[in-house]
């Protein structure tokens, strides 16, 4: 297991390098900053002397070079826009983005299993036809306009809940946190349901399949031809095959929830990265951009490890084989 | 004193293309610490009789007629929690692929204990050492150690071993055995064979051997009830059914056995093949592959009595 992990990290770095370079390229190739940062009429001279002064005047290797170099110190760059450090910008917006993310996961989550397992039990019946149906609609309608008829209904119609903005998050243990807060918390309801409302679909589906492939096994009539309880059977033997299936797309779609939060976090005005980017690519603000995309693959690359490590603790036939 | 009795079951699937009577009128009896072989070819419907008595046919089947008792207590009129107050208690049942019937992701110790619990009020360390104790009768080794291990790790005799004592945990009155050796290699089938054997003796209990292998069942069974298309068609003592069979069917089984054939000559073996279970022919449903079939054979065949022997055949051999 820790040679795995070691190997693993291994590759990481060179994920990583391989990314920034790419990213690198790529950002240089978008246009050139200075079009955005000096006004129309700038001089000659000035234009020059900004190039100097942020190093944009240099070769794509050196300053790739250079970049590189003060990476591995730490030192992302100043944001052309903010005038702060790149990394510093980004930190302070994750934590919304986080919390926005990792709402909406739980609530697909804790909402999705239980509709699947309860379709996948009783298949053919009203329940799993309307869980089924429900579930398309959840991941074909478009996201935003999800998001839109959301804002409609409990924020213009029935006036329940806020639609833009944080509020006033919290601070719980010196962390600023929308859960602290009672407004932290209603402002994060429709966006956190928005944004889980795809995910949630996809494992309702998955957890149903699962469950009906799962329980016409031999191991499943054994289990009650020991005597064991209905409850028992699919919570504990279904449940444990099932979700190694599961925690692999819960890999793949907390990077989709990052991803589509762009989308959500631009809806609901929600102060987080998604929408820092978006503003960042327009101003091409060179440093945020690849600061971000670095962070994002790190996220991406912890996640992975994460969910391989899961494999090896859900299923004992994994585990025999890696030792 | 009867163990179990089975009277008239019938267990019809309603599918689509029609009604599959895959049971259909079965009766049979059986006494404390007797052991029956039920015999017969794929789709007999040998199994499903085994599942009846343990009400776990799967949907679309169900039972739709009979009696089956058990201790004297009706099973069809028993409530779903009383039905699973017995299973793996008072009656228990091994399948036939060890390879499928243990869960692969929980450990052998995990799903040993869950099956002790589910009976029994005691604490997790008492059931663990119950279930030590039941791996350490079917003879595998070093028991405390295994029950760490998940059945991946478990060669298939071992499985099928583990799933014995399993099954044998609470001491119950009646296994069925679907065809619990077929999967294995003739060495391990000969052991397995002779340890249910004897541990059944030991603990008294009633048994039901499902096979398609008569060479089996003829080692081990008191008695033999062979099955075709959904009905026994005839029952008896072991040594009677096989030395005089009355049922063409079972003589054809008999005499297609390798070991009953001459070196050198053709394998003899039953012409055609088993009708389907929703286009079975009126009347004795073997009548199309039959030597001996006549003119009555179009009807509905009655049982013939005549203890301890019973088959259902107009034209039974033995008689001129």
């Amino acid at each position: 297991m820790t040679t795995f992990v070691i190997r693993r990290l291994m590759q990481a770095v060179m994920v990583l390098f391989a990314t920034s370079l790419i990213v690198f390229v790529a950002v240089y190739a978008i246009g050139d900053p200075l079009e955005i940062l000096l006004p129309s009429d700038a001089s000659e001279a000035e234009r020059a002397q900004v190039a100097r002064s942020l190093g944009l005047d240099l070769p794509l290797p050196v300053q790739y070079g250079r970049f590189l170099w003060a990476a591995l110190h730490g030192d992302f760059g100043n944001s052309f826009v903010y005038n702060r450090p790149a990394m510093e910008v980004i930190f302070e917006r994750l934590p919304a983005t986080l919390e926005l993310t990792i709402t909406a996961l739980l609530m697909s989550l804790l909402i999705g299993l239980p509709m699947g397992l309860w379709a996948g039990n009783r298949p053919g019946t009203m329940v799993d036809e309307s869980v089924m149906t429900g579930s398309i609609l959840g991941f074909s309608l478009p996201h935003f306009w999800q998001g839109m008829m959301l804002i409609m209904i409990f924020a213009v119609w029935l006036g329940w809940l806020p639609s833009t903005g944080r509020g006033e998050p919290g601070t719980i243990f010196g962390i600023t946190t929308s859960f602290a807060s009672w407004d932290g918390i209603r402002h994060l309801i429709l966006p956190a349901i928005n944004l889980s409302l795809g995910n949630m679909a996809v494992i309702i589906r998955l957890t149903r399949t699962g469950v009906q492939e799962t329980l016409p096994l031999d191991f499943v009539k054994f289990a009650r031809a020991r005597g064991l309880s209905e409850r028992r059977i699919l919570l504990v033997h279904v449940m444990k095959i099932i979700l190694i299936p599961i925690v692999t797309v819960i890999g793949i779609e907390f990077g989709t929830l990052v991803a589509f939060a762009v989308v959500t976090e631009t809806i609901f005005a929600w102060p987080g990265v998604g929408k820092l980017i978006i503003d960042s690519i327009n101003a091409l603000d060179r440093p945020v951009v690849v600061a971000y995309i670095l962070v994002m693959v790190t996220l991406f690359i912890a996640i992975n490890l994460a969910v391989d490590v899961a494999y090896s603790l859900l299923d004992p036939r994994i585990r025999s084989r890696a030792a | 004193m009867t163990l179990l009795e089975v009277s008239e079951l019938k267990t019809w699937f309603e599918t689509p293309a029609g009604t599959v009577k895959a049971v259909d009128g079965v009766s049979f009896s059986l006494a404390k610490g007797e052991i029956i072989g039920l015999v017969g070819e794929s789709g007999s419907g040998k199994s499903i009789t085994g599942f009846s008595i343990l009400g776990l046919v799967d949907p679309p089947g169900k039972v739709v007629g009979g009696t089956i008792r058990f201790n004297g207590e009706d099973l069809r009129a028993a409530s779903e929690a009383r039905l699973r107050a017995l299973r793996g208690d008072r009656i228990a049942m091994i399948f036939q692929d060890p390879m499928m019937t243990l869960n692969p992701v929980l450990s052998i110790g995990t799903q040993m204990v869950e099956t002790v619990l589910a009976h029994r009020r005691m604490s997790r360390a008492d059931a663990r050492a119950k279930a030590r104790d039941a791996l350490g009768r079917v003879g595998i080794p070093r028991p405390e150690e295994r029950l760490d291990a998940y059945p991946h790790e478990f060669s298939g005799g071992m499985r099928q071993r583990v799933a014995i004592a399993t099954a044998l945990l609470h001491e119950p009155d009646l296994i069925i055995a679907d065809e619990p050796t077929t999967a294995l290699d003739v060495t391990i089938q000969s052991q397995i064979l002779s340890e249910v054997q004897g541990l059944a003796a030991e603990m008294g209990m009633g048994l039901i051997w499902i096979s398609h292998d008569l060479g089996v069942v003829a080692g081990l069974a008191d008695r033999i009830a062979v099955m075709y298309a959904g009905r026994i068609v005839e029952e008896g003592p072991r040594d009677d059914v096989l030395d005089t069979p009355r049922h063409p069917y079972t003589s054809g089984l008999v005499a297609s056995a390798p070991i009953a054939n001459e070196r050198g000559k053709p394998l003899r073996q039953i012409r055609g093949s088993a009708p389907s279970a929703l286009h079975r022919p009126e009347g004795c449903a073997f009548r199309p592959r039959c030597d001996h079939a006549g003119d009555l054979c179009v009807n509905d065949v009655p049982e013939t009595c005549a203890a301890p022997r019973r088959w259902r055949c107009f034209y039974p051999l033995g008689s001129s």
